[in-house]
């Protein structure tokens, strides 16, 4: 396979990672998120970070800084959760949107504060360190974080305050609670997958972090079946296959045709599927202990 | 203080802008419950037309903007008959999502060579600009004709929303669609005219803001629309008092941010507002909340 054709397959293991976040968010625990892009931003901006100060290209280094992308991300999360989790449906979406065009313009001036993020000239000097076997070990620890989260008492929980909120907390759910666990859990996930984008391409523009990603993570977990495994691995990588795919299939000159082709396959798909591709079923070693 | 008047009023005709697309946001998510993306494309639509018939055809000007209401009305309906009536009863998400290819199609179609094209380009003053001095604060004919043509455009809307048989329809749509259809109204008609009212509204802020802000794109609806929507939410969606005075306070806010601090935080601020809020109010300055019963 030439290398082209495997940073693409790398970026989609990366994309689904980050897919499987937002997944945990709006496909189980239902809070409608339109920000997601932000926590993958702020996973590859503090990876990146950290690695170009301190990690050289040593592969325990680059691990620490993944997790610690993963980890800030996670922490800003729980800030933002704290207030706007309270919020309903549409109102926690349009917050979470407003959060994410926040931090666009934050990365766009972060080199007011941080010389080193570049800002709105973009980060560069990121060392090459994201291999086939890095994406592939994440992308596995996020399925079995999520296939056994989902299926334990707290994935439980965390369905059931979707599923009808006032019964969940009659039951004696803190649904405040599960929904922070699923909301912190899924942009940890979003903030690995940036640090390994981050040391894939590496250099970082804000513009790979705008509204247009998250709504590519949205279309890919509703196009798959929201609260599907499987549905979202596969709408991940047939996504990212098919956004590269029209660029080498299409005559040259008929290239911008891309972006008008995609919507109407979208809209087809979505009329005619409303409920994702997959709908409720799951690859077998993505379902529960005894169904398998 | 001279500086500080003329930044008010400078807002005051970026809010009403905002005002006539947050209108389409507030009517279409009142009644059907949908962010209808597209809308900023539509307002796009408006403003393309607008170029057109000033540049091309040389029409008078309320003509050019009869041609773009008449234009954006008729494309609003028919992405609501093609798009989003088929998808009224899947699951809510799939309307939003068809709703974003909706956009997505309009923004890159219209940017093909074919079509529009994908540059920029510069929107023809269809009158000689006038300005004013006035205790060295400066007004110009533009301002005045987007502050009557705005407000005209609300009285319009406040009458046909109160005031006529098709605004009960849709009063009754938007407080429970199930029942209204029971007592004999026309559920699909009344929405297929709010769109179409809506995109109307977008048709005449987008000839506006092409006037008041020179250049326009095939992209160029989207960050409008996006603070339009916020300016809905802001002032409570579904209230339409409520979405021109989100439209102002977002026209405000910008500007004084270009003015005092920075234009690179001018797109950030509206959203800093809009949380702010939300933590006060969780539906909006003048939202109502709905308490669940069980």
């Amino acid at each position: 396979m030439n290398p082209y054709w495997v940073q693409i397959l790398m970026l989609a293991c990366i994309v689904a990672i980050s897919a499987q976040g937002l997944n945990i968010i709006y496909g189980y625990a239902g809070l409608f998120s339109l920000g997601h892009a932000a926590f993958y931003g702020i996973g590859a901006y503090t990876a990146a970070y950290l690695m170009k100060l301190y990690g050289g290209q040593s592969q325990a280094a680059f691990l620490a800084a993944l997790l610690a992308g993963g980890g800030a991300s996670a922490a800003v999360a729980y800030l933002i959760g704290l207030p706007t989790l309270r919020l309903t449906s549409d109102y926690l979406g349009i917050a979470t949107l407003g959060f994410g065009i926040i931090m666009k313009v934050v990365f766009d001036n972060a080199d007011s504060f941080l010389p080193e993020l570049g800002g709105a000239r973009g980060m560069t000097g990121i060392a090459k360190m994201t291999t086939i076997p890095w994406v592939i070990f994440f992308l596995l620890v996020s399925l079995l974080v999520v296939r056994n989260t989902i299926h334990s008492s707290y994935g439980r929980a965390i369905l059931s305050v979707r599923e009808d909120e006032i019964a969940a907390e009659t039951m004696g759910i803190d649904t405040f609670q599960y929904k922070m666990v699923g909301f912190v859990t899924g942009c940890a996930f979003a903030g690995v997958a940036g640090g390994l984008y981050a040391h894939l391409y590496t250099f970082l523009h804000p513009s790979n972090f705008d509204f247009f990603k998250s709504i590519d993570l949205l279309i890919i977990i509703v196009l798959g079946g929201l609260g599907n495994m499987s549905g979202t691995l596969v709408a991940s990588f047939g996504w990212i296959f098919l956004l590269e795919g029209l660029r080498v299939v299409l005559p040259p000159g008929y290239v911008e045709l891309r972006w008008v082709l995609i919507p109407v396959l979208l809209i087809v798909a979505m009329l005619l599927r409303p409920q994702g591709i997959f709908g409720a079923h799951e690859f077998p070693f993505l379902r529960e202990k005894g169904t398998r | 203080m001279d500086y500080f008047v003329q930044q008010v009023i400078n807002g005051l005709q970026l809010g009403f802008v905002y005002a006539l697309i947050a209108l389409g946001y507030t009517m279409v998510y009142g009644i059907v419950r949908l962010i209808n993306f597209a809308h900023g494309d539509v307002f796009m639509i408006g403003a393309f037309i607008g170029l057109y018939t000033i540049e091309r055809f040389q029409w008078p000007l309320a003509a050019v903007f009869v041609s773009a209401v008449v234009g954006c009305t008729v494309l609003a309906v028919l992405i609501e008959q093609l798009a989003y009536r088929p998808l009224r009863h899947a699951p809510k998400i799939a309307s939003l999502i068809t709703a974003i290819g909706v956009s997505l199609f309009l923004e890159y179609f219209t940017s093909l060579r074919q079509v529009f094209g994908p540059h920029y380009y510069s929107f023809p003053r269809p009158f000689p600009v006038v300005s004013w001095h006035w205790y060295g604060i400066l007004v110009t004919n533009i301002q005045a004709v987007i502050f009557l043509v705005t407000i005209l455009c609300l009285l319009l809307l406040q009458f046909i929303v109160f005031r006529t048989k098709m605004g009960r329809a849709m009063r009754a749509v938007s407080f429970d669609y199930v029942t209204a259809g029971l007592m004999g109204v026309n559920v699909n008609m009344v929405i297929s005219f709010t769109f179409g009212l809506g995109a109307a509204l977008a048709g005449v802020g987008g000839v506006l803001y092409g006037i008041a802000y020179p250049q326009v794109n095939t992209f160029m609806g989207f960050m409008p629309g996006l603070k339009a929507f916020t300016a809905a939410v802001l002032g409570g969606i579904g209230n339409i008092p409520g979405a021109v005075l989100g439209a102002l306070i977002m026209g405000q806010s910008e500007t004084m941010v270009s003015a005092y601090l920075s234009s690179t935080y001018r797109d950030g601020i509206a959203f800093v507002i809009l949380i702010l809020v939300l933590l006060w109010k969780p539906t909006g300055i003048f939202g109502t909340s709905r308490t669940e019963k069980v």
